[in-house]
């Protein structure tokens, strides 16, 4: 979406009133255009209507097109295949020269250099999921890809690899379970040169959410559905030109539904940065009555749909944890190392040397559990209890490895100099998101 | 291709390894867990239907005396890399994991599948291996003065030219299988002014009048597992008994005996998660009846306390056995797994021992009376976390592998 698009949709108005705060000059960020323009929309101001390209319907009431189920094999391995081993890599490199030294800025921007995110673009991170037939990349179905491509780019940095991955947990589930007309819609413009920014939506602000217990509703309504609700903490939501919006069909259950932002009446957007992932540009979004068309349901709605969508976001996270953790153990093993107190290094003391230990086993395990879930779900096999047992780990051992990394600098890990506050932060969300990532 | 479920090839050895969990080690559990010290006869029978499978087909070991690094045929991939191989490694350790959910005490008692064993099939020659294949070896490392510190073992060899033979001379303490085994795998210095580098293992039979007998210890729990006490005597063994380099090579150091551990603790983190498999096999069964709800859909946090804390001690079961399934699948790829054998050994020793004490508080009275096993599991997960090297032992070597640090540095 260019500069002029969102200036008309966020209202000149705004952009006059936004040029008198504070926060601007705070963070730095008076100077390029576009990231004034994006504050307009992070400080509040609702009611506008989103911008967003029209998609041409498809109706070709032919079969939808499928990834061949691909996992598996007769014996355990832990050995990515070729494929896999060169994503690792491709990605890694951009973890470490694009997304590390980027971090911290955009931290404090709320969003993600469009450098960087057109670099996802061109690597095809939104193509990641979607069946090599209709343009994508996967000849076949991609948990165990998708899961090593976002440990590396978290590894990186979280808030920048959700930016980048916020897309594909929408083109992964159209080329998972979009019939085929969702998928004649849509994935056209994700294999196309001008990929929409795409946003999948389930969390709500409600304590102890539960995506099997939604408060945004869809009622029937004539043809459609009108969908009524909040959804929190949405990456890049304002760009989105796609959304899929988890709500409890009435008298049915809950379900997905597309909604395109650039036709849809009744959307809000707020931003909501949060404690982390700030460059995931988190944001609230507000639908009121919002109308969308028969064929918006995802899948007919199908409980088992619904309920495979909400493990593979777990797993997204679970990925996105596992790659932060490694990051805090990389950066501890040299400062612990290095940082000499009584006259010898730390790291000579049980006290912290066995913290590193503790990092490292849990870590490996946090990754072995999410590796299994995943290659379970590419065997086309049951894979909600293991993930549910990849989550607990990610969430909790995790959590304690974003407080052991800060606890292990000191003072140094509490200040922005390292990053390890910042991974404190982010590792915070693996347990509070639901959504926004799929693999 | 990334795949961490048990491979289909030992699936049959696995279903027959819970049989024998199921029929034979589960009902006699509280027997010998009252009757200590008193042999096991049920499992003399058992030790001949593992030598039956062991022998029977390509599925690999039932047993500790099935791993090891021995060369093997080395298949390659199109591309010249080495073709993923499951090996006796990982179908030992399996096999382990379901005897260990029956019952660790009693799986420790099984003749032939002793520790020793595993070091013998590690490091012994082509000789060795016809001379005490087959025979039932425990170890003996732990001294009365030495415990983590192996390096310190004050038990000696001396050569003896004149007879070609060993003579050991010292005590040895915890030897788990000690009075019943045909072989004792026994670490001793050849010169106790050079260190770790002088240290060898020596098998010495049993049956040795060198080798006598002090006391079985009374336990916490592994009952159905003898725990002898030795004093070595003037025990002379002949020179063919040194497992390994008899020449003292101080730039290798300790290298030798210590390799043996890469490849048994994963074993020990396999007994471990088979009894901890065994307390939350249990604790859900007693869990579902009161009514306690486990779903997998909706958030932990939004379910009872008690599915909850399930489900978290689900979670360190899990990665135990994952972490586990690792090391063993690096040492039949023959990939150094030293670090990864440590990380399952930790997680897994403390997961055996969090699950099993978790489980008793979740399920109350019948957890801990001896109506049930659970409290026993409880007694019998503690060894995991302490023999072949204990918690902190093992956080030690990931740290100094980790940190690069040498013994001296991280102490």
């Amino acid at each position: 979406m260019s500069v002029a698009d969102r200036s008309m949709g966020l209202g000149l108005q705004a952009l006059r009133k936004l040029a008198s705060f504070e926060l601007i000059d705070r963070v730095g960020l008076r100077g390029p255009t576009e990231q004034i323009v994006y504050q307009a929309s992070k400080n509040g101001f609702r009611g506008a209507t989103l911008a967003g390209r029209t998609f041409a319907r498809a109706t070709s009431a032919g079969k939808p097109t499928r990834a061949r189920v691909s996992g598996g094999g007769d014996l355990f391995d832990l050995t990515p295949d070729d494929d896999q081993q060169m994503l690792i890599e491709v990605t890694r490199e951009i973890a470490t020269n694009e997304l590390r030294p980027a971090a911290l800025k955009a931290d404090e921007a709320c969003a993600a250099p469009d450098e960087i995110l057109a670099q996802g673009t061109e690597l095809g991170l939104a193509l990641l999921g979607v069946p090599e037939d209709l343009g994508g990349t996967a000849a076949e179905r991609s948990a165990v890809t998708s899961v090593l491509v976002t440990e590396q780019l978290s590894r990186g940095d979280m808030g920048l690899a959700v930016a980048l991955l916020g897309t594909s947990a929408v083109s992964t589930a159209l080329g998972l379970w979009g019939d085929a007309d969702q998928q004649g819609t849509y994935l056209p413009a994700f294999t196309g040169d001008d990929v929409p920014c795409a946003a999948l939506a389930i969390l709500e602000p409600q304590p102890l959410f539960d995506p099997f217990a939604l408060k945004t509703t869809a009622r029937l309504d004539g043809e459609g559905y009108v969908l009524s609700g909040v959804k929190s903490l949405v990456p890049r939501c304002a760009d989105a030109e796609v959304l899929l919006v988890a709500a409890q069909l009435e008298g049915h259950g809950p379900a997905l539904f597309f909604v395109n932002s650039g036709e849809a009446t009744g959307l809000s957007v707020e931003a909501a940065p949060a404690m982390g992932i700030r460059a995931a540009a988190t944001e609230t979004l507000h639908l009121e009555d919002v109308k969308v068309p028969a064929d918006a349901l995802l899948a007919q709605g199908d409980p088992a749909v619904y309920a495979e969508a909400i493990h593979r976001a777990r797993l997204g996270w679970c990925a996105a944890a596992v790659g932060t953790a490694q990051a805090v153990l990389d950066l501890v093993i040299p400062y612990v190392n290095e940082r000499v107190a009584f006259g010898e290094p730390i790291s000579h003391r049980q006290a912290v040397a066995f913290a590193v230990s503790d990092i490292a086993i849990e870590l490996e395990g946090m990754r072995l559990a999410t590796y299994r879930a995943a290659s379970l779900a590419d065997q086309d096999k049951d894979f909600a209890y293991a993930t549910t047992l990849a989550r607990q780990l990610c969430v909790t051992k995790g959590m304690y490895i974003g407080n052991q990394g800060v606890q292990l600098l000191g003072g140094a890990g509490y200040i922005k100099e390292y990053p390890a506050e910042r991974w404190y932060r982010d590792l915070r969300a693996t347990g509070v998101m639901e959504g926004a990532l799929l693999v | 291709m990334i795949n961490l479920e048990t491979p289909k090839k030992f699936r049959p050895l696995v279903e027959q390894a819970n049989q024998v969990a199921t029929h034979v080690l589960r009902p006699i559990s509280r027997k010998y867990d009252t009757a200590e010290h008193e042999r096991p006869k049920e499992l003399d029978m058992l030790a001949k239907l593992i030598d039956g499978m062991n022998d029977g087909g390509s599925s690999g070991g039932a047993g500790a005396a099935g791993v090891g690094s021995r060369p093997s045929d080395e298949a390659v991939n199109g591309n010249g890399a080495p073709k993923n191989k499951n090996g006796s490694n990982m179908s030992t350790a399996l096999s382990i994991m379901e005897t260990c959910w029956g019952d660790v005490g009693l799986t420790l008692a099984i003749p032939g599948q002793g520790l020793g064993n595993s070091a013998i099939a590690s490091v012994a020659s082509d000789e060795q291996l016809k001379l005490y294949g087959g025979k039932w070896a425990s170890m003996a490392i732990t001294e009365p003065e030495s415990g983590s510190d192996s390096a310190s073992i004050r038990t000696t060899a001396r050569y003896d030219e004149e007879t070609e033979e060993y003579v050991l001379n010292g005590e040895k303490i915890y030897v788990t299988a000690g009075e019943r085994c045909e072989l004792v795998v026994v670490w001793a210095s050849l010169d106790r002014s050079i260190g770790r580098a002088a240290i060898k293992s020596f098998i010495v039979e049993r049956s040795n009048p060198g080798m006598v007998l002090d006391r079985l210890e009374h336990k916490l729990g592994i009952r159905a597992s003898d725990t002898a006490a030795f004093r070595l005597e003037e025990c002379r063994v002949p020179k063919e008994a040194l497992l390994g380099n008899p020449e003292i090579d101080t730039k290798k150091g300790f290298g030798g005996v210590m390799q043996t551990f890469d490849n048994t603790r994963p074993l020990v983190a396999g007994m471990a998660v088979g009894v901890a498999r065994a307390c939350l096999d249990h604790t859900r069964t007693v869990l579902e009846n009161a009514g306690v709800e486990l779903d997998v859909n909706r958030p932990v946090n939004s379910q009872s306390a008690a599915a909850a804390k399930f489900f978290a001690l689900e979670a360190d079961y899990e990665a135990a056995r994952l972490l586990t399934l690792q090391a063993t699948w690096m040492a039949d790829n023959r990939k150094p797994n030293s670090l990864q054998a440590s990380l399952a050994k930790a997680k897994a020793g403390r997961t055996g021992v969090d699950v099993a004490l978790g489980c008793i508080e979740l399920c109350g009275v019948t957890g801990y009376d001896e109506s049930e096993l659970l409290e026993k599991w409880a007694r019998d997960a503690k060894i995991l976390d302490i023999f072949e090297g204990t918690q902190q032992i093992q956080l030690l070597i990931i740290a100094r592998q980790l940190l690069k640090k040498t013994s001296a540095e991280l102490k």
